[in-house]
């Protein structure tokens, strides 16, 4: 069982080149609390920066919280590498049994090294890890097909996990990412690829352990209040009923749903692909991450017909949310539901990112209209709305048929680097943008954002919170002080979602039956230094955010308040690079 | 009255594993945090693409579970299901090999998990799928399906 409470923490180091692996007993780790926290350490320890990501050199670190598993909610495991799309840290944050399942086998961290000479995937059952050969999975590029043949090959059904990639990652596609539990993703920031150039095709958890709290009665009691907050309360019941997708219809009608590369913030065909339309037609199951009662994975069935075939069907399941409604739906001018579905089931199949996808399929799009690349670039004409079009293109982009896909491959920065078209190239410090056009703090969010995400201080609600703009230096203030609490979430790997239930009053009471005593002041403090530290690792890998390229684009469009002020976010940034960046 | 853990709508399972973890949590003074003392397990079916369930023992009658163990730490239990004297239990593994729908679990220190029928988990149950009832509602549900 991993240390939870307990100073100490167990890290289970994994060296590919030479098939063999140590567990590491820690006790200087207790500041950095878990997850995000303790990898950062961990890549400071183990990572050269000057390291190519896809080289034996690269590291992968996952990282679980010490509330995971006493605690629901609480089951995010947060994956720290050298991105090989950005070049610059790469962290991404997945659910399903991930982090239950690292708990349970008694790790805290798994840190991953080298590189194989052949195909493998790796075992991990408790106390043995155990090195299979791969060869023969390897070429299989359907990570659903993949997971299936580990999951009969292989023992403890309900209390494993099963992280993979698809032919994507083998394919080194620089945004292809790792799958888990079939629907959850390890998605953004090229994962998949580091396991691509490591030869690593799976990972499997198994995991049994226990532990016990310290003060059981206290524990069953703060358990329940938790439990109670999560099951009744409001804060989780956005996530209950429509899930993510219900953010599609009010976005649009804020002018924030980035639309044919950012064309529009409004997609006219928004009623057919809303959350509610989705739900209503499509919706045919949910389910859970390990240890979570919401169950928010919302999972359409589609039922397709073989023209040639009469009476022959297929019907496949499908997860959606949000981002990839508007990544794969308003960002591609596809407003049918079907083909957002098989959109998103060809993505999921080779293991790709659908954000980064969409979002790099736009540019092509628009590039190709201006004539920046040909029709002899693309193979097949690439229209707005067209998905049958774009079903081809992901399979290329996967293939890699010729030069510009083998480009496209390496995500749309360096695309528009090779070609043009920078100006409407949708990435920030070389990642893909997420989908809202909601003012200057989502984008500024992307920009300062350690993790490129629009999680990581969320500028998109600030934006639709404020009634007008703040001073650029307040909501920079803002925006690393939201920033600062999430990263202790992220390092209780408390899902984001949850942030309703774990407020800092909660946290605290958590800790108790622990013997662990730790004030909200503390646990802000922990969050600034964790904060502070993963700054200073960015900045060693050569992040500089007031250097970061603005798309041009971005500017063009209205958004709710009028149209978005250059200055501003100017003056923003170096009121960030003084503040920050100098510490 | 002894009651028993029923399953109300297996179709309704999520797979959220939380009757695993109460099911582990249920002793007052000996709360267990993980999977290892559970005497339930919730499954994906062969993938989620498939949906869930949840693996738990369904109080036979006539156990067959406890007809093998050596030791009687597996003893019927009156309305069904059995009754677990830890102590007695050599870890043989024999009630494993027995039970069909595998609802006996092996625990790490060799002795097993099992449902004894206590219902603690079925209140932590988000959606319904399980749930606790009464011998005797039991019996007499049973009979309203025969008529």
């Amino acid at each position: 069982m991993n240390s939870g409470f307990a100073d100490r923490k167990y890290i289970l180091n994994i060296d590919l080149s030479s098939y063999s692996y140590s567990v590491e007993e820690r006790d200087d780790f207790s500041e950095q609390i878990g997850g995000t926290g303790l990898a950062v350490e961990l890549m400071k320890e183990n990572l050269k920066p000057s390291a190519d990501p896809l080289s034996e050199e690269n590291v992968i670190v996952f990282a679980i919280g010490p509330f995971t598993p006493a605690y629901p909610l609480a089951s995010k495991t947060v994956a720290m590498f050298k991105s090989p799309l950005t070049g610059n840290l790469g962290e991404s944050h997945a659910g399903g049994r991930s982090a239950t399942s690292i708990a349970n086998a008694g790790y805290d961290a798994i840190v991953i090294r080298g590189r194989s000479e052949k195909p493998v995937y790796i075992v991990v059952d408790n106390e043995r890890v155990h090195f299979r050969d791969a060869r023969v999975l390897w070429g299989i590029e359907d990570s659903l097909i993949t997971g299936r043949i580990i999951a009969e090959r292989e023992k403890g059904r309900g209390i494993r996990s099963i992280m993979r990639i698809g032919g994507a990652g083998e394919r080194l596609v620089r945004f292809a990412g790792v799958m888990t539990e079939t629907y959850r993703h390890f998605g953004r920031l090229g994962l998949g690829a580091v396991f691509g150039s490591k030869k690593l095709k799976a990972i499997v958890i198994i995991g049994r352990g226990s532990r016990e709290p310290l003060d059981a009665k206290k524990y069953r009691e703060v358990y329940d209040e938790i439990f109670r907050i999560a099951t009744t309360s409001d804060a989780m019941k956005k996530y209950h009923l429509i899930g993510t997708p219900v953010n599609v219809a009010p976005l649009n009608e804020l002018r924030a749903l980035p639309t044919r590369n950012l064309e529009s913030g409004f997609f006219e065909m928004t009623e057919e692909i809303s959350g509610e339309a989705f739900a209503e037609n499509n919706l045919a199951r949910r389910i859970a991450c390990n240890h979570c009662p919401t169950a928010c994975i919302h999972i359409a069935a589609l039922k397709e017909v073989y023209e040639d075939e009469p009476y022959f069907f297929k019907t496949i399941m499908i997860s959606y949310d949000y981002e990839l409604i508007y990544s794969l739906g308003s960002m591609l001018g596809v407003g049918e539901r079907d083909g957002i579905l098989k959109l998103i089931h060809r993505v999921e199949t080779y293991g790709l990112d659908a954000m980064s996808t969409g979002v790099v399929l736009s540019w092509a799009t628009e590039a190709l209209k201006k004539r920046v690349i040909t029709e002899k670039d693309t193979i097949i004409p690439l229209d707005f709305g067209d998905y049958k079009g774009y079903l081809k293109a992901i399979d290329y982009i996967y293939l890699q048929p010729n030069e510009f896909y083998r480009n496209l491959a390496l995500g749309v920065e360096k695309a528009a680097e090779i070609y043009g078209g920078e100006e409407y190239a949708l990435s920030f410090g070389g990642n893909e943008m997420a989908g809202y056009h909601t003012g200057e703090a989502a984008y500024i969010g992307y920009l300062i954002g350690l993790r490129h995400s629009h999680l990581d201080n969320a500028g998109y609600s600030i934006d639709q919170k404020l009634r007008e703009r703040l001073p650029p230096e307040e909501l920079i203030d803002l925006l690393v002080k939201e920033e600062i609490w999430r990263q202790i979430l992220s390092s209780l790997v408390v899902c984001f979602f949850a942030r309703g239930v774990y407020t800092p009053e909660v946290v605290s009471k958590a800790f108790e039956p622990f013997g662990v005593e730790i004030s909200e002041e503390e646990l802000i403090k922990r969050g600034e230094r964790i904060y502070r530290e993963k700054l200073k690792l960015k900045t060693n890998l050569g992040y500089r955010a007031d250097k970061l390229r603005i798309p041009e684009k971005i500017f063009n469009i209205e958004s709710f308040r009028g149209k978005l002020n250059k200055n501003y976010i100017s003056e923003a940034l170096s009121y960030y690079r003084r503040k920050y960046l100098s510490i | 009255m002894a009651g028993l853990l029923t399953i109300k709508d297996i179709e309704k399972c999520v797979g959220c594993g939380l009757c695993m973890y109460a099911c582990a949590r249920r002793k007052v003074r000996k709360p267990f945090i993980g999977y290892d003392h559970s005497g339930i397990l919730a499954v994906s079916l062969s993938g989620f693409e498939r949906g869930a369930t949840i693996i738990v023992c369904k109080a036979c009658p006539d156990p067959p579970c406890s007809q093998v163990c050596p030791t009687s730490a597996l003893i019927p239990r009156k309305g069904g299901g059995v009754v677990y004297r830890e102590k007695l239990c050599t870890g043989c593994d024999n009630c494993i090999e027995a039970c069909t729908i595998g609802a006996i679990f092996k625990r790490r220190d060799g002795k097993v998990a099992l449902c004894i029928h206590c219902g603690y988990c079925a209140s932590y149950c988000p959606h319904g799928v399980i749930e606790y009832i009464s011998t005797k509602q039991k019996v007499s549900e049973k009979q309203e399906v025969i008529k």
